[in-house]
Order: structure tokens, then sequence, then C-alpha cells
């Protein structure tokens, strides 16, 4: 009887052993993660909250040795001179000018487009979305310079600040668009538009009043991504617009940065308007860009 | 054909028509006229002249030409493959299920969205050799300071820094891609007593693999197009020493600022024949490594 009473013992004591082995681990394992993850925040958001600090900073405070996170004054000067030693706001609005008509041509031109390839049975559609498929892949700087020769012929150059070249193409389609709503529209159940279409619709009723309505993700996304890309565009504004009082912010805040290169604070603080606009965007929106994003990625 | 069909191919067309244009005129003329200027001189002021294949041969013997494209080899070569692994740990590190999960992963997303100008202008002043953080770590520990953006050597690497930095797209391809992954799978691995590395090694990897074949690709299409950061800093020249001199700023600097249309013309030829080469023989040679369910 003893011995076997021993011999539950060791194995009970053995099984506890065993039991805290892995509570330790799983401990250690569960460490490590929060490690690795607070690590990971860091490295993305040091440089971000370093530009916010640097943009609140006094020029003294600024040249300081050594790192301090905490401005001291909160020096609130710089967002004033990022707003009078450029025409930040007038920036501001010439982006906006060329982004809305980009947004608009963007969602019109691209859902026309894509309701044909994915809800309307015709001879030539497979091949059509084959030509879109291999567009996607056309790299710009291909096109880039006869598209310049086009506009330059069209006398497009010198009408409306060079804002022509960056509107006009948008109204006419893009292969990345087209694809992303086309994949969606087809996602939905065929029956809904041939009920539609026995009742007598139209194509273009059922295609503004059935389908749009119901692809509002979809739009949504497509808006994002026409925004942002717009908004932060830089090689076609860099190529398009000469006249200084006609440039974009990207334009803008790259000669503030030639010509007041040293002055930190400031460049700082445009730095963070021209940010606020796209991180709120991709606050607000997370949904729709990361489901554009895994879209493309997971069904490309 | 059928009357209905037609009808069909009518609206369907109407519908296509914008696209229809926009295809033929900013896509598929450009395309072509571009291929006939790069076998000419053309400075915009006289018409083309037909010079046979003197542009590329020039190429062949242009100390700049050679040096954007060995910088755009070195992004592709190193740079490519460092942002893969390096979003692919961070994918992994998000997909845990720590409190506030959450809002660790926007914060991480969010230098994605910040415009590529602005992301340059910040890492010239993080970099900052004399009052840049990243130096004032490093003496902090007691390491070298290197000059960042001013030293030519390491201007690449500080460029392929900002690369991870700004990575987020490619993260959020991989952190649904391991979300994706069936949790039975793992199961199997640790009832056979595998642990950490095997699961990654023999589940994870092998699941992910047409998604890291897609960013594969996009990520060398992108390295090559390679332009507003290296411009923002480097400049149409690449300074310092042409270390920042990448292929589609030759591209530019020839078109836009030397006016030699043929010449760039020639080079966006190169390029446009470079992707398709890396995108075909990626495809293939890849087709044992990815794994589809399909």
């Amino acid at each position: 009887m003893a011995v076997t009473d021993a011999g539950q013992t060791a194995t009970a004591q053995a099984a506890a052993l065993a039991h805290r082995r892995v509570v330790a681990r799983r401990r250690a394992a569960w460490i490590l993660t929060y490690l690795l993850v607070l690590v990971a925040v860091a490295l993305f958001v040091i440089p971000f909250l370093w530009m916010l600090v640097t943009s609140l900073k006094t020029p003294d405070d600024l040249l300081a040795p050594g790192v301090n996170w905490i401005p001291r004054p909160i020096y609130l000067q710089n967002y004033v001179d990022a707003l009078t030693m450029v025409p930040y706001m007038q920036y501001l609005f010439n982006t906006l000018v060329i982004c809305v008509p980009n947004v608009i041509g963007t969602l019109l031109s691209c859902s026309l487009a894509a309701y044909a390839l994915a809800c309307i049975r015709w001879p030539g559609r497979g091949a059509s979305f084959a030509v879109v498929l291999a567009t996607m892949m056309l790299p710009y700087p291909v096109t880039i310079i006869p598209l310049y020769l086009v506009f330059r012929a069209l006398g497009w150059l010198n009408i409306a600040g060079g804002y022509l070249p960056l509107i006009v193409p948008a109204f006419f389609g893009a292969p990345f668009f087209i694809f992303l709503l086309r994949q969606f529209f087809a996602s939905m159940p065929a029956e809904l538009s041939e009920a539609a279409r026995v009742d007598g619709a139209s194509e273009f009723r059922i295609y503004a009043q059935l389908i749009l309505p119901l692809s509002k993700p979809a739009l949504a996304t497509t808006m994002l991504f026409t925004f942002l890309y717009t908004y932060t565009d830089f090689l076609n504004p860099l190529i398009y617009i000469s006249d200084p009082d006609r440039y974009t912010l990207s334009l803008g805040l790259l000669g503030f940065f030639g010509s007041h290169g040293a002055a930190w604070g400031p460049l700082m603080a445009a730095s963070v308007m021209f940010t606020i606009p796209t991180s709120l965007l991709f606050l607000l929106a997370q949904r729709s860009y990361i489901q554009g994003i895994v879209t493309t990625g997971l069904k490309g | 054909m059928r009357p209905f069909t037609r009808r069909a191919l009518t609206i369907a067309l109407l519908f296509q028509l914008p696209w229809i244009i926009g295809f033929g005129v900013f896509l598929l003329y450009p395309a072509a006229a571009s291929f006939y200027y790069s076998f000419t001189r053309y400075n915009i002021i006289n018409t083309p002249r037909w010079i046979g294949l003197a542009n590329y041969q020039n190429l062949l013997g242009d100390q700049f030409f050679i040096a954007a494209v060995g910088n755009t080899a070195y992004i592709m070569l190193i740079g490519v493959p460092a942002s893969i692994v390096f979003s692919f740990a961070v994918a992994m590190i998000l997909n845990t299920e720590v409190k506030g999960i959450a809002i660790w992963r926007t914060l991480c997303f969010l230098p994605a969205v910040m415009p590529p100008l602005v992301a340059a202008i910040l890492w010239v002043w993080v970099f900052n050799p004399q009052f840049g953080i990243a130096n004032a770590f490093l003496s902090f520990l007691h390491l070298p300071q290197p000059g960042w953006f001013t030293d030519p050597i390491w201007a690449k690497p500080t460029m392929i820094l900002l690369n991870l930095w700004q990575v987020g797209v490619t993260t959020i391809i991989y952190l649904a891609a391991l979300q994706g992954v069936p949790k039975e799978l793992y199961e199997a691995v640790e009832i056979d007593g595998g642990g950490f590395w095997r699961r990654l090694w023999h589940i994870t990897i092998p699941m992910v693999s047409p998604v890291t074949l897609f960013n594969l690709i996009t990520g060398i299409i992108a390295a090559l197009q390679f332009f507003t950061q290296a411009y923002t800093i480097g400049g149409a020249t690449g300074n310092p020493q042409s270390s920042l001199l990448f292929y589609v700023t030759y591209i530019y600097t020839s078109a836009f600022q030397n006016f030699d249309m043929g010449y760039a013309s020639a080079m966006s030829w190169l390029l446009f024949v470079a992707i398709m080469l890396c995108t075909i023989v990626l495809l293939l040679a890849t087709r044992r490594f990815t794994y589809y369910e399909r």
C-alpha cells in the first residue's frame, strides 16, 4: 500500500512539475509576444511622434543636444510660419481642385466599364477583361513621355495652370479600379439584375439604381484610394505644373524643403498639416482601405 | 449574331466607351509612340529624327545610366527581400491576441498612408547626422554614427529603412493571409509535438506562399519605378555622388530637364521589358514553391 502511495505521490509531483514548466513556458511566450508588439509599434510610431514633437519646438530647443521628447515651451509659431512662409492654404486649395474631379471621374468611368465587364453578357467580354488585367501591369514611366507630348500638342500645358493633364485622364478609366469594381460587381448574385431586366429596366437603370447603391464598400475604397493617390501625387504635378502659384502641396512642400531646408520647425509643422488628412481618412475608413488592399492581394 | 447579343454588345460598348477611349489615347498610343521615339533623336523643338539603335548604344556608355541601373538593382535585390521578410515578421507579431491589438495594428499601418514626400523629408530629419534621433540613440549605445543620407555608402541603406517603415500595405496583405490559414493545420503539428519553428516552416510559410509571390512581384515593380522619395532627398542628380540616382529619376532628368525625349523613351522601353522579364521569370521559377489550394 505504502509503496503505491509513494509511487502515486511521485507521479503527481512529476505531473505538477511538468505542468509548472508548461505554465512557465506559456508565460515566457506571452511576455515575449507583448515585447515584440511593443518593439514593432515603437519602430513605427517613434518617427511619427518625432515629427509632431519637432513641429512644436523653438529653434534653440530643436538643435539642443540629446533627445528630449517634451517641447519647452510648446511653440505654435512654427505652424504660423508654415502658413505664411509659403502660401500653404493656396497649395491646399490647388490640391483639392485636382483631387475632387479625379475622385468623381474615376468613380464614374471605372464603375461604368466594370458594370459592362461584370453584369452584361456580350461577345468580347473576356478579351476586354484580359486587356484590363494586362494594362494593370503597364508601368507608368513607359507612357509618360508620349503623354506629355500629346498634352503639349493639345496646348494643355499652358491653359488652366497645366491642370488638365492631371484631371482629364481620370474620366477615362483606370485599369486598377475597373478591376477592383468588376470583382465586387461580379460577386453579387446575377439573379438580382436578371429580375430587374425581366421587369423591363434598362441597363443604365440597373447600373445606377440597383448595382451602385449595393456597391458602397467598393465605391468607398475607390474614392479613398483615388483621393490618397492624387493628394500625395508628386511626379505628375512635377511634370505639368510650372507656375509656383499653381503648386500642389507636394510641390509646395518640396520647394519649402529646398529653400528653407534648415528651418526644421516650420518644415515639420507643414509636414504635420500635410499628413493629417491622410491619417484621418485612414483612421475613419480603415476597413475600406484594408478591404481594397486585401481584394487585390489575395484574389488578384 | 443574334439581334439580342448585338444589342447587348452595343450597350456594353457604350458603358465601356470612356475606358476604351482612355485605353487608346492614354495607354496604347503612348506605349506605341514611346517605342517609336526610342529610335529617334527628339528635343521637342525639332521634329523627331530616326537614328536607329543609337540611343540604346549610347545608354551602355552612359555612366549615369549605369549608376541608375546599379542603384535600382540594389533596391530590388536588397530592399525588396528585406521588406518582404520584415513585413512578414510584423504581420506575424500583429497576428497575436494581445490586448488592444486593433489599435497596435492601426499604429503600425499609419506610416504607409503618409505622403511619400513627407516621409522622405521626415527621414532626412530623423537621420540627420548632427541633430537626428537615430544618431542620438546610437551615441547613447556607444555605437558608431554614420552620415546616413550625406554618405554615398549609407544613402541607399537609409533609403531601404524608409521603405521598411512605409511597408504597411505588404503587411496588411500578409496579415490577411495569416488569418486565412486553417487552425486545424497548426493543431495537427502541435499534436505531433512540433514547436513554433516547425509550425512556421511547415505550415505558415507554405500556406502564405502565393501572397509572398504577389508581394515579391508588386515589390519589384514598385522598386523599378522608385521615384518620389529619391527625388525629394537626392534631387535630379541623386546626391550624394549619384548614390540616389534611380532609373525613373534618370528618365525624368533626361526627358524633362535635358529634353532628350528619344533617349528617355529608350530607357522607358527597357524598363517595360525589365518588368515583363522579372514577372515572367518569377512566375515560372516559383511555380514549384508556391502552394495553391485550387
